[in-house]
């Protein structure tokens, strides 16, 4: 098949990114969206040309870099990742817009690459458990209740890729936030630390400049995980809670 | 943004019922009392219209950090977000009533300022010229509502006050953590829709109704 590739380039992040057109013919339809990119790389580095920068890693849709927006939406609209989209959800002789995540704070990097550290200093303020090292404890030794345990493994599958960020309208990163504060609430190792948890979280949320959640949704419909949007209803919960807990911030 | 939305939609809710008093017909004069009873609640244990500027001041409190808490989501959602940011972005929700809250909260707020110049203040006197401030409430919501383009521009105000209450609702209540389940967010998103139709058909019921020569003439 044969796509028109309209894709951001973008030198670095201080000068201007545009998108740049590229005809690109050959393409079979059991390559996923990734290696149709390859493809392409191959092609401008034969040229002499710079080839486009996109990040990637696992290609399997579980490790969360890559993410692009495709055609306005963030990861293709698939409810999958970028990675795991293939050319077969394009019809042949498709005009295909690739542009980076676009937010305040993810900056782009070089092209489709973009500065998502902002993620890991959210994680930082408090999306974790404080445990002693030794040997690991036993599998059973800590009871969690079915559903519970359900909504943790629900939220712990979120890849941090970002691509709420993106299509959210106000840029914020409440669904995020959320997956990880819901995660930890819902089992017992994170209870010592839920409240300053969320309190620590939400306050680095907005330190990095994302926007506030104002519920429209968009964040949850391109998702890969699925992770739903009452994740954020529980943050906000537990947000509210920690308003009467003596808990200050992590530190 | 959340608890100030639903006080004012309870304001709302309020004042709808409050306009059903129209329909009942005795030329008036139950509306009229009401209109009157708003000002004296109270008296005279309280002071005159001393309630009424209660009412009047958590309202305009309500209001005022509505507008300031959506201010500050609007300049941080344009600070991180702002501009044209993707060649065509595509929606994948229907959130048309949620991407446009802030421009339908500022029709809104120009709505209510004419609103109130028009009936409180009787600065605006659409359908009758009586500087004096004799004529009766009821008279003066017949007059106004005799002319169609004022019922027109109050069925599109309304339009915008309703699309507001329809993500508005549901948004208030996932705000304070009500959104518990994929089963709670359909309840809720019911609910707005019948408070957005109710609203919308409640309040336009007396003016159309004045409007066809039902009430009154």
């Amino acid at each position: 098949m044969k796509v028109t590739l309209r894709i951001w380039r973008q030198a670095n992040a201080n000068s201007t990114g545009q998108l740049v057109t590229y005809p690109l013919d050959g393409v079979s339809e059991d390559m996923s969206f990734l290696e149709m990119l390859d493809m392409l790389n191959e092609i401008l580095t034969e040229r002499n040309e710079e080839p486009v920068a996109f990040d990637h890693d696992c290609r399997e849709g579980i490790c969360g870099m890559c993410g692009v927006v495709i055609n306005g939406v963030a990861h293709g609209g698939q409810h999958t990742t970028t990675c795991q989209l293939h050319m077969r959800s394009f019809s042949d002789g498709a005009i295909i817009d690739i542009e980076p995540w676009k937010a305040g704070a993810f900056p782009v990097i070089k092209d489709l690459v973009v500065d998502r550290t902002a993620f890991d200093r959210i994680i930082q303020a408090g999306g974790y458990i404080s445990a002693n090292t030794g040997s690991a404890p036993d599998a059973h030794a800590t009871p969690a209740p079915k559903r519970e345990a359900d909504i943790a493994f629900d939220n712990a599958t979120c890849i941090g890729c970002g691509a709420c960020v993106a299509a959210c309208p106000n840029g914020s990163a409440m669904l995020f936030t959320s997956a990880k504060i819901t995660h930890l609430a819902m089992l017992p190792q994170g209870q010592p630390e839920r409240y300053s948890r969320v309190k620590s979280m939400v306050a680095q949320h907005d330190a990095e400049g994302f926007g506030g959640c104002t519920n429209i949704g968009e964040c949850s419909q391109v998702c890969p995980k699925g992770i739903p949007l009452e994740s954020i209803s529980q943050l906000n919960r537990d947000l509210v809670k920690s308003l009467f807990k003596g808990d200050g911030k992590a530190s | 943004m959340a608890v100030t939305g639903l006080l004012l939609i309870g304001f709302l809710l309020m004042h709808m019922f409050g306009n059903f008093k129209m329909l009942i017909p005795d030329d008036g004069k139950e509306f009229n009392e009401y209109s009157h009873w708003l000002r004296e609640f109270g008296y005279p244990a309280l002071p005159h219209k001393l309630f009424l500027w209660i009412f009047r001041i958590v309202l305009l409190s309500a209001a005022v950090l509505h507008i300031w808490s959506a201010a500050k989501l609007r300049l941080r959602a344009n600070a991180n977000a702002g501009g044209k940011r993707y060649r065509s972005q595509k929606f994948m929700e229907k959130s048309y009533a949620a991407r446009t809250m802030i421009w339908g909260g500022i029709l809104i707020l120009l709505f209510v300022i004419i609103h109130i110049l028009q009936y409180t203040a009787e600065v605006l006197r659409f359908g009758y010229d009586n500087p004096d401030r004799s004529l009766a409430p009821f008279d003066r919501v017949l007059a106004g509502f005799s002319e169609w383009w004022v019922v027109l521009f109050y069925a599109i105000a309304m339009v915008a006050v309703c699309m507001h209450v329809l993500h508005g609702f549901w948004s208030a209540f996932a705000t304070l953590g009500a959104n518990a389940s994929a089963g709670a967010r359909k309840v809720l998103k019911t609910l707005a829709w019948i408070a957005a139709a109710l609203l919308y058909v409640g309040f336009m019921i007396p003016p159309v109704l004045i409007l066809f020569g039902v009430i009154g003439r």
